[in-house]
């Protein structure tokens, strides 16, 4: 959620349970105007905090003109440093594709992968300067994934320009009461993988300046969105069941669109169980 | 806690207060709301205590839910109770002596005694569970759970609806709708994350011994006028100043352990000869963690330490509270300073697991009848098999004529 809101919009999550103390809050407010400065961003964001098993990481982000080009994220234990993170690759989502269990809450905390394949294993790979991954990476790496995969704004907010980048839409006025409570009216804010893939048909009622995102209709599995009404109506909330502790708030017929993420940084692998 | 006696109603804002300090709640508005709710509640129900549980959130509304205690003598009347699945009802066929020809022979098959569930102001049925879908919707109270509904809770993983009629659709069979499965996740989670400063309970005066009752232990705290508040860096620090005052469920479903084989004193008498040979062993007594256990007793989850304890602040420390997260319920928090403590849950209601859920496999194919000598089929003989015997038979015929040759022929000369 954009640092300029962030006390009025923690308000409006605040129904999933987590919030900010006052503490943090004031420091916030101080600190993401200080990141803006320093390294230049055009919008900082409050991203969320994942909580580890010592301590928790707030995370925030900041982004430069194109809206949908690369982000900076930065971590911090106490909302007042923030140290840089590097970008995520490739390479470190498949490194940490198998770690497993809760952050441990420090940065420099070492996960051993090898573990589980046995002792000689491990000592070829100790020789080696092993991948032995911080937990730096790792935060680095689920950060993307959660972004990527439920990173979520509404239909309309962005406008893609016929030159690439991508830029917020000044005439998005917010999303009226009866489609903000469709699934089809929220975009995934990541690289489109089933665009491609629809109908010519279907492409025909698309607009291309506004409809250049995956929306979440075709999400699998169907029904991980919980869309709520809260406040009598005058707030819609979406709350993610693949990666429980992401919500996301929008006032109908209002620009105030955000999300948060707030929780221990685990995909919940047992969705198809629970629905 | 506050524990006024005239006033059932929690400060709900006072407790909000301290869990904003933790990062933890709802909004103030949303406190405010829950606030005038559960007035609502107090005024319209007999109610001695009233709390503040916290908010299950569910995929089309949310559950905001109060623990209640009843004044007491003002307990209302049991609704009639859902009747637990049972196949014991064809347990009559072995008194009818005739089976009707044209129909198939009823099954034998008797389930195993069902575990009763407490009697409420006990074990897991001490308090009454209120909830509501948005303050201000009236209050609905969950039904009493029972032992079988923790156990099945404990093998299944859903989502709650929002609807307390939806129906539960699991694998093994939920006994239950959503407001049964409600009713056991916050039993499960009262009584493991349900927790106070050490000391501020103590047990109460007893006058029967504590052996009673198979070593039950104590069940009923009281709270402690004598209690020494803990400094909150020791509150931090160490996981033994906390302790759990809700007791612990046993793998049974209850919290004091019952044989229920016991019951079947009463069927003994009707048909004596069948069960006695299908009564099973006798059931080992379940022990569980004793009432005010200390947190530092309670097992890691795979190296994860099951609290997580901070504090609220480190810029301020003479102010500060200390906090609780459980990592085995993510979603409950407690606080405590000085005298006040309370404990919240807010989240979706299901246990924390590092390994996947895997769904119980169904049980092996169940026997038909046994298997004896003279259903199991065996080689037929082979012919010269049946020749050997047909010329051992010869044999043993030709002797036995024999036999009896000679016999006569001993008769004859007897008579000469």
């Amino acid at each position: 959620m954009d640092a300029e809101s962030l006390p009025y919009a923690l308000d409006l999550v605040a129904g999933s349970g987590a919030g900010l103390s006052s503490e943090k809050r004031a420091a916030l407010r101080a600190s993401l105007l200080l990141l803006r400065r320093d390294y230049r961003f055009e919008r900082v964001r409050f991203w969320g905090r994942i909580q580890g098993i010592r301590g928790p990481y707030y995370i925030a982000e900041g982004l430069g003109g194109d809206r949908a080009g690369p982000r900076s994220r930065l971590y911090s234990l106490n909302c007042v440093e923030w140290s840089l993170l590097p970008p995520a690759t490739e390479e470190m989502i498949t490194q940490t594709a198998g770690l497993k269990g809760r952050f441990q809450g420090d940065p420099s905390y070492e996960y051993d992968p090898t573990e589980k394949k046995g002792e000689e294993n491990e000592r070829i790979y100790e020789e080696e300067g092993g991948p032995m991954i911080k937990e730096e990476i790792r935060l680095v790496a689920i950060i993307d994934q959660i972004d990527k995969a439920v990173g979520i704004v509404p239909r309309g907010a962005f406008v893609k320009t016929p030159l690439g980048p991508v830029h917020e839409n000044r005439n998005f006025e917010g999303l009226s009461l009866t489609e903000a409570k469709k699934l089809n009216s929220y975009f995934h804010f990541t690289e489109p993988v089933n665009l491609k893939n629809r109908t010519l048909l279907q492409k025909a009622d698309l607009d291309p300046s506004i409809d250049f995102l995956d929306s979440l209709e075709h999400d699998i599995p169907k029904g991980s969105w919980s869309i709520q009404l809260e406040r009598g109506g005058s707030l819609v909330v979406l709350r993610s069941l693949l990666w429980p502790g992401l919500t996301f708030y929008h006032v109908p017929m209002t620009k105030q669109y955000g999300y948060i993420y707030v929780g221990t940084g685990e995909k919940n692998i047992d969705l198809p169980f629970m629905l | 806690k506050m524990h006024l006696s005239y006033s059932p109603l929690p400060n709900v804002m006072e407790t909000a207060f301290y869990f904003e300090q933790a990062g933890v709640g709802l909004s103030m508005d949303e406190n405010y709301h829950i606030f005038l709710a559960l007035k609502q509640l107090v005024s319209m129900q007999p109610i001695q205590t009233c709390r503040f549980w916290g908010k299950i959130l569910g995929l089309e509304m949310n559950y905001i839910v109060a623990e209640v205690e009843y004044r007491e003598g003002e307990e209302e009347e049991e609704t009639e109770e859902e009747e637990v699945i049972e196949e014991g009802g064809k347990e009559g066929s072995e008194e009818e002596d005739e089976e009707k020809e044209d129909e198939p022979p009823k099954s034998t098959y008797k389930s195993p005694p069902v575990v009763p569930k407490e009697e409420n102001r006990t074990g897991t049925n001490k308090f009454i569970y209120f909830v509501c879908n948005e303050p201000g919707k009236p209050w609905v109270k969950l039904p009493p759970v029972t032992p079988v509904q923790i156990v099945a809770a404990r093998k299944i993983k859903k989502f709650f609806t929002g609807r307390l009629d939806a129906p539960i659709v699991s694998y093994p069979p939920f006994p239950g709708n959503e407001a049964n499965y409600l009713r056991a996740q916050i039993a499960r989670i009262s009584a493991g994350t349900q927790i106070s400063p050490l000391g501020f309970y103590q047990f109460g005066e007893e006058e029967g011994d504590e052996e009673e009752e198979g070593g039950a232990g104590r069940d009923t705290y009281e709270e402690n006028p004598d209690f020494e508040t803990i400094s909150v860096m020791e509150l931090v620090d160490s996981l033994s100043n906390w302790v759990h005052h809700v007791q612990n469920i046993l793998m049974q479903g209850r919290c004091s352990w019952i044989n229920p084989s016991q019951k079947s004193e009463e069927e003994e008498e009707e048909g004596e000869e069948e069960e006695k040979a299908e009564e099973p062993d006798e059931p080992q007594p379940e022990v569980g963690p004793p009432l005010l256990t200390p947190l530092s007793e309670d097992a890691e989850i795979q190296n994860i330490p099951p609290w997580t304890s901070q504090l609220s602040t480190n810029l301020v420390p003479q102010y500060a509270i200390a906090v609780l997260q459980s990592n085995l319920w993510p979603g409950a928090y407690s606080y405590a300073i000085g005298k006040k403590f309370d404990n919240i849950y807010l989240g979706w209601g299901h246990k924390y697991s590092p390994d996947n859920y895997s769904p119980s496999m169904p049980p092996p194919v169940q026997t038909e009848y046994p298997s004896g000598p003279e259903i199991t089929e065996m080689n037929d003989p082979t012919v010269e098999e049946e020749q050997a015997l047909k010329a051992a038979q010869e044999e043993a015929l030709a002797a036995a004529e024999e036999m009896d040759e000679m016999e006569e022929e001993e008769d004859e000369d007897e008579d000469d």
